[in-house]
């Protein structure tokens, strides 16, 4: 293997990196792939924003623990899903204008909450801190990725036609809860490596691209871990060798990957568009 | 065999009543069209007999094994998933989440209504006919003694119609208990012999000829727009 390939991953810390991404690459993108789908793509950025006080408040409460802090952020996205379905349903009014409001407010308050704390860098939890993955966040992802992948699996079936057929199933709302309640779960797991900011950059990033990969959702599901696994690899190497920081690197490759799929991918891609080949016979 | 049999039935949205007060027998075996002007609660009373609107007021009987053929426009047809997988996913009620769903019925589904050789091609690239012929073979799938047909003809050219047609009359012949709501009274008065004519309550029901009066359809369409804010409390409920 090239040395500037294997020489990065020499390094314990960029090793625990590499297995944190990789696990986040598993359980993410196939939830990302059914947001899409289900037209829920700023979901995703609701709730990773709408964690943040419950983080904030789990870190007051035990210190820089990663368990207390994903146990508050779990409860506060659940918190900020629930509360905006249930305030539309209550009072009228659309879902996402709800959404909006609630998750403004939530990011706002967890803002407040950390800066009226003692020890907590506010800059650490907007923004993660994937090369300084220790082995409770290493566990939490993994952990994350344990539960979330085999949930997902479980609810395939019923989540799909529920998507696709929304009206034919007694308790469809059901699945679409416990499919948010897995969002929410990888969104935690994100963002002790990615941030309250970024930490939905591995779900969906790579889920937008695989559209570009496959006309089945089986494929776009394979394309979109594919794609955020080649987004944790180039990110890390990019950030060891051009020195950037790594959170945001890994971001942008699973953005670069995503241009280069809209632009060239096999399906529906900027230059299939252009190609205009002769049309069939039939 | 199994009917079905609505006792008092109300179905509501909110305090308003879609329909109200419906009592009466789907005999077994019978092919029963339900008409009656935009607004009637057809489609919102045979939702409550499939479980998918909770049920106001009295009950059904006989409702634990019906399938529902859902007005097209309804799904979202531009879903990355082939014919052969939604024809499948009609067996997702009867499978559960593990216990696999062979192939071989989704094919032979397919196949029945005329398109085999498409188990592979998305769902976002057929003709709104061959949609709703899939549409037809996963409620095929489901095997159920009932089955409710919500506007099956809307949007489909003449051959459609007439091989769709030809399939709901293989059902009846086969036993099934079949239940459409349709809006050409020509089809109707041709092709089935049972109709309910629903304005919010029963109008008539009964064998077709005896049921599609001009008098009865007169009634229908006055009644069917009397949702008013200012409503008293329906007698019957107090």
């Amino acid at each position: 293997m090239p040395d500037f390939l294997s020489e990065p991953f020499a390094l314990g810390f960029m090793r625990r990196a590499l297995a944190g991404c990789i696990a986040l690459s598993l359980a993410g993108p196939p939830l990302g792939v059914v947001l899409v789908l289900r037209r829920m793509s700023l979901m995703s950025d609701v709730l990773q924003h709408g964690i943040l006080p419950g983080v904030a408040l789990g870190a007051m409460a035990a210190g820089l623990s990663v368990w207390a802090m994903g146990l508050g952020g779990f409860l506060a996205g659940l918190a900020v899903a629930l509360l905006a379905g249930s305030l539309a349903r209550a009072t009228g009014g659309k879902e996402d204008s709800q959404l909006a409001g609630v998750y403004l407010v939530a990011l706002a308050l967890g803002v407040v909450i950390v800066s009226r704390s003692q020890g907590i860098d506010l800059q650490h939890l907007l923004f993660g801190s994937v090369l300084a993955v220790d082995d409770s966040a290493l566990l939490l992802m993994a952990g994350v990725a344990t539960v979330a992948l085999p949930a997902l699996a479980l609810i395939w079936r019923p989540l799909v036609l529920d998507s696709f057929d929304p009206e034919s199933q007694p308790h469809g709302a059901r699945w679409h809860l416990v499919f948010l309640a897995l969002v929410v779960l990888c969104v935690v797991g994100g963002f002790t490596a990615l941030g309250t900011l970024m930490s939905v950059g591995l779900m969906m990033l790579p889920a937008v691209a695989a559209r570009h990969w496959s006309s089945g959702i089986a494929g776009q599901v394979r394309a979109s871990v594919a794609i955020a696994g080649a987004a944790s690899v180039l990110g890390l190497l990019g950030a060891y060798h051009l020195d950037l920081p790594a959170g945001p690197a890994i971001v942008l490759a699973a953005g670069a990957l995503w241009v280069g799929s809209l632009v060239a991918g096999p399906q529906e891609s900027l230059v299939q568009r252009w190609l205009r080949r002769p049309h069939l016979s039939g | 065999m199994t009917g079905l049999i609505l006792h008092d039935l109300t179905v509501q949205h909110g305090r308003h009543p879609a329909v109200h007060h419906v009592s009466g027998q789907f005999a077994p075996g019978s092919l029963t069209a339900v008409t009656g002007p935009n607004g009637a609660g057809k489609t919102t009373l045979l939702r409550a007999i499939a479980g998918l609107h909770p049920v106001g007021g009295g009950r059904i009987e006989g409702a634990g094994q019906v399938a529902l053929l859902p007005q097209g426009a309804a799904l979202d047809r531009s879903f990355p998933l082939g014919c052969l997988e939604v024809v499948a996913l009609g067996q997702v009620a009867e499978r559960g989440v593990f216990r696999p769903i062979g192939p071989d019925r989704a094919h032979a589904a397919l196949e029945a209504v005329g398109l085999a050789g498409f188990e592979r091609r998305p769902v976002g690239t057929l003709s709104a006919g061959q949609f709703q012929r899939v549409l037809f073979a996963r409620l095929m799938v489901q095997d159920a003694p009932v089955l409710l047909l919500d506007e099956p003809f809307n949007a489909v050219d003449a051959r459609t119609e007439a091989d769709l047609l030809a399939i709901v009359h293989g059902w009846q012949a086969a036993g099934r208990t079949v239940i459409a709501v349709l809006h050409d009274l020509e089809l109707v008065r041709a092709r089935f012999p049972q109709t309910l004519l629903l304005a919010r309550h029963v109008v008539a029901w009964g064998p077709t000829d005896q049921v599609l009066t001009p008098e009865a359809l007169t009634r229908a369409r006055l009644n069917a727009e009397a949702w008013v804010d200012d409503a008293v409390v329906c007698r019957a409920a107090a």
